[in-house]
């Protein structure tokens, strides 16, 4: 049957708007910033490379807030994947009504962790005299206050964000029923215990799963802000313990003024989200198998 | 007790001990405010409130800067809803010609969809920062909501295509036939068997919008503007730690439209997760 192409251009009017006025044109302009000087007010004066010149040689904040959310990525983004497959598997093992209501619960921080009103709670919680300092005294384990120590502020940043585990852990869970029962039950024919099921027929399955679960948290955890902003008061934490990427761009852009060199920061963050994304996909030929490579096997 | 029935159990009692764990930052945030000031100084640590004091919950209501948090939350109302409304219409539009029409730069203009589902919105932040300045929009509401009534959220467009093409071809050619456009076809078809899309991008876009903390703290600048979440942060700044009470208070004023969404439509957002993939 023939189409007439224009009421495929009608329905994806707001679309094409939106794409041209406010992320193609608005990509090209920010590029063009990060060769400028440009302070809102005045016209943008062109300096070439001297932004990325200043971030990358004489910028010491930089390099604090580069190192800051590496080791954020690093440590929260596989932290988090680990407890929601754990609860995934903890729940999948459950029979009956009660799984449905644990998913739920367990889902619930994911939607309410975003907040600032969580965060504010979350502080409290890590901050002298609170629940977490208090506990692990009692266990024996001195810590101070997490928030106002250099040393520990930016773990209960990732303990915040480890905790919103519910969303790929609902992934999980729906990637775990996929599993067909007689395969598991094969398995444990043979002799499988349960570690060599897990290592040699659950993750295997999964693996799809878990790879969209890692790049989308990879990609997302580039660019936290929320929890840090507000558990360090806006400023970046104790000693910059907590000065977040995004943290400092805000501070560059909008606290001095420097638009040109926060266009810069953008365009890196871009590249490193991209190139760690391109990474993560050519790592996944190794380990990531769908169905029909496994029928083959 | 066979061993099977053991093992359940003890399953049982693992998840009762991980819910316990989740649950604890948000049962404390609850009963933290509604304890005195005098017993949250420097006790941070207890559950269980020895005596209820309601009073910062009164002073979390005055708000903060002279603006009442009747304000910041009509905003916040505003805003929500407003992103909500624009996905829900635009993201539905694009995703029926993506999904269901043949055009000739379908496949070019979808991956560059795709593709800005991974753009950091950094990248564009600042020349539409200077863009909305120029057209005197800052500290108005237009641009957190224009963005999504341009369908600038790729994911829910995503979201939209994935659906409407698991919906039959053949009740669109039936449509067809019997004499029914795009349009048609798109208001008494397709839109119809898309409710369970179009719910989830109304409710991920509203909790969304109501959590964004950065873009409502770079383009609104006075108070009266404020939504909650900006309206929260002016308040910490202004008042000292002896208002703790009201401070948790006003967190879970801030909490509660989606605790209540939670509560009503916990099973259509998990599904929403489970079939999308989309980030909590």
């Amino acid at each position: 049957m023939r189409q007439r192409a224009w009421p495929a251009y009608v329905f994806l009017l707001p679309w094409l708007l939106g794409a041209v006025t406010l992320t193609l044109l608005p990509m090209a302009a920010s590029l063009y910033l990060s060769f400028t000087d440009y302070n809102l007010f005045e016209t943008p004066r062109w300096v070439g490379l001297a932004n990325y010149v200043e971030l990358f040689t004489q910028d010491d904040r930089y390099r604090t807030a580069v190192v800051v959310t590496l080791k954020y990525v690093l440590v929260s983004v596989p932290l988090k994947l680990l407890l929601a497959f754990a609860a995934a598997l903890l729940l999948n093992s459950l029979r009956g009504r009660g799984k449905a209501f644990y998913r739920s619960a367990f889902y619930a921080p994911s939607l309410l962790g975003a907040s600032v009103g969580l965060a504010l709670a979350w502080r409290s919680l890590f901050d002298r005299g609170g629940a977490v300092p208090s506990l692990l005294g009692q266990l024996g384990i001195s810590t101070p206050s997490w928030v106002d120590d250099p040393d520990w502020a930016l773990w209960a940043v990732v303990l915040l964000s480890a905790w919103q585990f519910g969303a790929p852990m609902v992934i999980f869970l729906a990637g775990l029923q996929q599993i067909p029962p007689d395969l598991l039950d094969a398995a444990a024919v043979d002799g499988a215990g349960w570690w060599r099921r897990l290592v040699s027929v659950v993750f295997p399955v999964l693996s799809p799963v878990i790879f969209f679960n890692l790049v989308l948290e990879a990609i997302h955890a580039f660019q936290a802000f929320t929890s840090a902003f507000i558990i360090s008061s806006g400023r970046g934490g104790p000693a910059d313990a907590t000065l977040f990427y995004t943290l400092y761009l805000y501070e560059r852009g909008f606290g001095d003024f420097r638009m040109g060199y926060a266009a810069a920061m953008a365009w890196i963050l871009l590249l490193v989200i991209a190139l760690v994304t391109a990474l993560l996909f050519r790592s996944a030929r190794r380990w990531v198998f769908y169905g029909d490579d496994l029928a083959g096997r | 007790m066979t061993a099977r029935r053991l093992r359940l159990l003890a399953t049982h009692l693992a998840a009762l001990a991980a819910l316990l764990l989740v649950l604890y930052p948000l049962l404390w945030l609850l009963t933290a405010s509604v304890r005195p000031v005098a017993e949250l100084m420097g006790r941070l640590d207890t559950l269980w409130p020895k005596v209820i004091d309601l009073s910062g919950y009164q002073q979390a209501l005055e708000g903060a800067g002279g603006v009442g948090f009747g304000t910041f939350l009509g905003n916040s109302l505003i805003v929500a809803t407003g992103t909500a409304l624009g996905n829900v219409i635009s993201c539905a539009l694009a995703g029926f010609a993506f999904a269901r029409l043949r055009f000739r730069l379908r496949a070019p203009l979808f991956a560059f969809a795709l593709l800005t589902i991974m753009l950091p919105a950094h990248v564009t932040l600042i020349p539409q920062y200077v863009l909305f300045q120029r057209t005197g929009l800052i500290d108005t509401f237009l641009p957190l909501v224009l963005p999504k009534i341009l369908a600038t959220d790729a994911f829910f467009v995503f979201l939209m295509v994935q659906f409407m093409r698991g919906i039959p071809r053949e009740l669109d050619e039936a449509a067809t036939i019997d004499g029914c456009g795009p349009f048609a076809t798109f208001r008494h078809i397709v839109l119809p068997l898309a409710r369970p899309a179009i719910v989830t991008t109304a409710l991920f876009s509203f909790i969304w919008a109501w959590n964004d903390f950065f873009s409502q703290l770079v383009y609104l600048n006075s108070a009266d503007n404020y939504t909650i979440p900006v309206g929260l942060r002016l308040f910490i700044d202004q008042t000292s730690s002896s208002a703790y009470g009201a401070m948790f208070a006003m967190s879970v004023l801030s909490l509660v439209p989606i605790l209540l969404f939670f509560l009503a439509f916990q099973r259509f957002l998990v599904q929403g997760v489970a079939t999308s993939g989309l980030k909590g």
